[in-house]
């Protein structure tokens, strides 16, 4: 019952298979949080871009 | 009096579009098409999977073939993102936000249709709790619900760019900012739909007991693991290619410019061409060692039914080895109409290769009472199916209509421009 998944068993099978979803979803989420982050942060200094 | 040009506001800088009455039958079809879907999943959710051709011979039908088909078709989008993003073909620019909302319509359009194919979609979450770890639908279910997540990504960045949400300084700040850190995206959707365009063939792969769709492979991966990867790849871009052309040939305006296409062209030709050498040698050694190793002959699975020996054919020779040899030739790729075709023969190889798998797999006997069956869909499941070329069409029309899809186009057409 962890990390996460109901039927969780400390093997290889599922460090790697869930290992990799984990891996892959916190890269997302990062990256996400990294752009909207910027945008903030370029918003509050007044920064702006022009129309791509 | 009814103002047809009402939504001009929307339309993306300095570019002309059709009235709403022109563009109306593109709101009709996808529309009248979307409501045959919503009229079958009705059917099919609140009746049973019995209203589906799919009974205890075929448990996968038409929406598994259709799953399978655009989920390939849709690998232009991580293709033309990988070269883009990682190779840094930047002449792919100009074609890089119409692959991401086809692969997006197209992973999406799957994804509902597997909605309705699990039967119970209020169960759906029970594959990501329950995980299987030594099942391969399993990574094809966690890669495809990422992947769509990833295309959702690098779809928001071309909706931000909308010409009245870009009047907003933190949009304008926000849509750069995705493009600054695209490669991110780009790279970990690579990875997710290699694993799963790849694991979709390990599935037929490890089969053993249906010798028709088992191979042997390396490790752990059949040799269709690699296969469908090169399939996919070999005909994503060529579909692409094929609905940008199509909305060239409807809009009557020039969206990309022609070597983009004869790259695609190029691209799919060298793949196409390599995988069915590879296919080739995959089918000569699958009938000559590994049937006769697990006690079956190759005539014995097309002996009866409606799946003869002619798939074959048609499959490597129709669909695979000729549009191959055609686009690896230059002289093909110049001219617009045999490109084309080549292409859309290119597509037709995918369709049908996925076709094969899953219901010539399942046609096939497997005990000796049992005899060739044939697969029949029904009308709400075609509907279901088709659905998802009506949502394409309207998602796509709709974001070609009023987002800055194709960055070239003003200069591509300079007198309406």
């Amino acid at each position: 019952m962890f990390p996460f998944n109901f039927e969780w068993a400390w093997d290889v099978g599922h460090f790697i298979f869930m290992g990799l979803l984990y891996m892959v979803l916190i890269i997302l989420g990062a990256g996400l949080h990294i752009v909207v982050g910027k945008a903030l942060l370029d918003f509050i200094s007044g920064i702006d871009v022009s129309h791509h | 009096m009814l103002n047809w040009n009402c939504d001009k506001e929307l339309y993306p800088d300095g570019l002309p579009r059709c009235s709403l009455a022109k563009f109306s039958p593109v709101v009709l079809i996808g529309g009248a098409l979307l409501t045959w879907g919503a009229i079958g999943a009705i059917i099919c959710l609140g009746y049973g999977l019995n209203k589906t051709g799919m009974n205890d011979y075929f448990a996968l039908g038409l929406w598994i073939v259709f799953d399978l088909s655009i989920i390939a078709l849709g690998a232009g989008a991580f293709f033309t993102g990988f070269l883009n993003y990682v190779v840094g073909r930047k002449e792919l620019k100009d074609v890089i936000n119409a692959a991401v909302i086809i692969g997006f319509i197209c992973y999406s359009g799957a994804v509902a249709m597997l909605g309705i194919d699990i039967g119970q979609p209020i169960r759906g979450w029970f594959i990501f709790w329950h995980a299987n770890v030594h099942s391969m639908l399993t990574e094809v279910t966690f890669c495809i619900t990422c992947y769509l997540g990833v295309l959702l990504v690098e779809y928001l960045p071309l909706i931000l760019e909308n010409r009245v949400a870009q009047k907003q300084r933190f949009v304008r700040l926000l849509s750069h900012n995705f493009h600054e850190f695209m490669f991110i995206f780009a790279g970990t959707g690579t990875f997710l739909s290699f694993f799963h365009q790849g694991s979709l063939g390990g599935m037929f792969g490890v089969l053993f007991a249906r010798p028709f769709s088992f191979r042997e492979g390396f490790l752990i991966w059949p040799w269709t693991f690699f296969l469908f990867i090169w399939s996919a790849i070999a005909a994503g871009p060529a579909f692409t290619t094929l609905i940008v052309s199509l909305t060239e040939k409807i809009s009557g305006r020039k969206l990309i410019p022609y070597s983009v296409k004869m790259f695609y062209g190029k691209v799919s030709g060298w793949l196409l061409l390599t995988y069915i050498i590879a296919k080739t040698i995959d089918t000569l050694y699958w009938a000559l060692s590994t049937l006769p190793r697990m006690g079956v002959t190759f005539h014995s699975l097309y002996a009866e039914g409606p799946y003869g020996l002619w798939l074959v054919w048609l499959e490597l020779g129709l669909f695979g080895w000729l549009p191959a040899l055609a686009l690896v030739y230059p002289k093909v790729r110049k001219n617009p109409a045999l490109l084309m075709w080549a292409m859309v023969l290119d597509v037709l190889g995918v369709i049908f290769n996925r076709f094969v798998f899953v219901i010539q797999t399942q046609a096939i006997p497997v005990l000796p009472f049992e005899k060739f069956m044939g697969y029949m869909f029904t009308i709400p499941e075609l509907g279901i199916a088709v659905a998802v070329i009506g949502y394409g069409l309207l998602v796509f029309g709709l974001s070609y209509r009023y987002l800055p899809v194709f960055p070239r186009e003003k200069e591509l057409n300079p007198v309406e421009g």
